[in-house]
């Protein structure tokens, strides 16, 4: 019993160990490079496009959420119902589901079903409702008190959106900004599931079906420094245009930083 | 001075309808002239932040009529009310500046919107800054001011569009009695200079008799009293305006019918006890403290003690004639109707 566990363990790591080795072939770098550097590219075209339209409906969506709500500056129940309904919807699908279900609509709009192309449809039809919920949210921070300063002084509502609400909360747009593009460069890894390309589709055909341990890994490796350094930069935005903060106990870039401690020397 | 430049006339608000309606205000009527400085005091709840929204109708009143200026705010067009909002600005408790804007454009803001050209608003924005004392400040950001400083950016900001009326909504509550002061003198200084009429909406009895002329005492919803600072504050004629003026908001019936009694404030003089023990050293009158809320900051007191005095007239008016001797600090003879 305890040996088949040993030898369990052993199996494992010396399976382990040799996919990492394989990542430090010349071999491998020459062979699946050029692939990788392709995949990674469409993953971010496709993670960058999608962010772009998915913010133009799910912005405006937001903005409209905060004005319609019952102690928002233009209250209406209807809107504010029916756009809730439609988000809620939109955002109760499975993103997989989604995708399927709205094929030809994504053909009639961009042509084909597959590819690049045929993922960014679903994955902005997905992100959107996400997004206006996150605006909203950023929003809803904004004090009442500062919104009512200016209908006070006389501002209309479209400059109540645009000098109040948007302005005081960048901050707070700009770090669900970040949560927004990680969850849809998550989305493209799905997309590849059905042929869109990118990482997500080298992880899937290589890794998974061609049980090609080595790709799977150098495709998580690519995600996580992905993510990372999104995350890391909006953070970094975000505190640096804040002035609600005090300006004087500013952090520097996170990953520079970092970076600074390995290089320095005394 | 004589001349209106706000009337409420059988102003109601109701929020809600049916049997869950809260009547927030009933049957205002109020005439602030022109110059004045206005106060309308009454308890949490009374309805005082609702009345001033319905000045600059941030609340819409359910009846009634308001006439701000000469126009009817409550039939101007939304267009035309955004213009009249100009002439009636507004500060809060809360500062409500703009936290991702410097101070400089802060008090640019209100210029923005109506479409003043940047430069001459830059050139108007220093120049109020400058008249609150904070010229300084232009490129600070409000997170690094104190309350006072937030309050004195807010102030500025609501004189960019050259108004008419300054309404103030507990815009000295958040703030320490020292600050408080120095907010009131401001304001009393602009009244004063540019001639803009003050509304003041308080809880604070000090900060009534410390700037306004005339005052409105709101109690649940309705206008319990009105006059004359001097004569309300002296001869408090409602249960309302007795639970403001007397400290501790004593009741008439906790002192006895015909008490010769007398107010008096406190205004960041001496400490307050010396006072009462002098008069009894110097003068040999004994007083008996019928109430008090005071409070010492820094060897200073601030607030308000009711005192009752001998029966004897001589010795009454000995004692007052004493206490209104004392630097800092004000005294009010008081009469019961009980």
């Amino acid at each position: 019993m305890l040996d088949a566990l040993i030898q369990g363990f052993s199996n494992f790591f010396s399976g382990a160990f040799s996919t990492i080795a394989v990542l430090f072939t010349a071999e491998f770098w020459s062979k699946y490079g050029p692939l990788l550097l392709d995949g990674t590219i469409d993953t971010l075209v496709m993670t960058g496009i999608s962010t772009v339209f998915a913010y133009l409906l799910g912005l405006p969506l937001g903005v409209a959420l905060i004005l319609t709500q019952p102690h928002g500056i233009r209250p209406n129940n209807a809107i504010y119902k029916v756009l809730g309904w439609i988000i809620n919807v939109g955002r109760s699908l499975p993103f997989i589901i989604l995708m399927v279900a709205i094929m030809d609509f994504t053909k009639l709009i961009v042509g084909t079903k597959i590819g690049v192309r045929g993922a960014i449809v679903p994955l902005v039809v997905s992100a959107a409702p996400f997004i206006a919920r996150m605006v909203e949210t950023s929003l809803s921070e904004v004090d009442a008190g500062v919104v009512e300063a200016a209908q006070s002084m006389g501002a209309s509502t479209l400059q109540i959106v645009w000098k109040v609400y948007l302005p005081e909360a960048k901050p707070s747009l700009v770090l669900g900004g970040a949560i927004s593009i990680v969850t849809i460069l998550a989305y493209t890894a799905i997309a590849g599931a059905i042929g869109a390309g990118g990482l997500g589709d080298l992880a899937i055909r290589y890794g998974y079906q061609r049980r090609y341990p080595p790709m799977l890994l150098v495709t998580v490796i690519f995600l996580i420094v992905l993510v990372q350094l999104i995350q890391s930069v909006f953070s970094h935005v975000s505190a640096r245009i804040d002035k609600r903060l005090d300006s004087g106990h500013k952090k520097g870039f996170a990953p520079l930083e970092m970076l600074a401690r390995f290089t320095h020397t005394k | 001075m004589s001349e209106s430049i706000i009337q409420i006339q059988h102003l109601n608000k109701t929020f809600g309808s049916g049997d869950t309606a809260v009547h927030a205000l009933e049957d205002i009527n109020l005439d602030i002239k022109q110059g004045e400085i206005f106060g309308i005091i009454g308890l949490s709840g009374a309805g005082k932040s609702t009345l001033v929204r319905c000045i600059n109708l941030l609340e819409r009143p359910t009846e009634g009529t308001v006439i701000v200026d000469g126009k009817e705010m409550t039939a101007l067009s939304e267009k035309e009310l955004r213009l009249a909002r100009r002439d009636v600005t507004m500060i809060f408790q809360s500062f409500n500046l703009l936290m991702q804007r410097t101070c400089l454009k802060n008090v640019c803001f209100p210029m923005e919107l109506c479409g003043t050209p940047a430069a001459q608003a830059k050139k108007r924005a220093l120049e109020l800054l400058e008249i609150v004392g904070l010229a300084d400040k232009a490129d600070a950001y409000p997170s690094q001011l104190s309350g006072g400083q937030k309050q004195r950016v807010a102030i500025a900001r609501a004189l960019a569009t050259d108004p008419k009326v300054l309404l103030c909504d507990e815009a000295t509550s958040a703030l320490d009695p020292t600050t408080t002061a120095s907010i009131l003198a401001l304001l009393k200084d602009l009244n004063q200079k540019l001639g803009v009429t003050v509304v003041v909406i308080t809880h604070q009895m000090s900060v009534i008799e410390e700037i306004c002329s005339r005052v409105a005492i709101l109690d649940g919803g309705v206008v319990a009293e009105q006059g004359n600072v001097e004569e309300i504050f002296s001869n408090p004629k409602t249960d309302a305006a007795r639970r403001l003026v007397y400290p501790g908001g004593a009741s008439v019936q906790q002192y006895p019918v015909g008490t010769h009694a007398v107010r008096v404030a406190f205004n960041g003089g001496t400490a307050y006890q010396p006072l009462i023990a002098s008069l009894a050293i110097d003068c040999g009158v004994k007083v008996n403290i019928l109430g008090a809320d005071t409070r010492n900051i820094d060897g200073k007191a601030f607030g308000t003690m009711l005192l009752g005095l001998p029966d004897d007239p001589n010795e009454a008016a000995k004692a007052l004639s004493y206490i209104r001797s004392q630097p800092n600090v004000t005294a009010e003879e008081v009469e019961y109707h009980a």
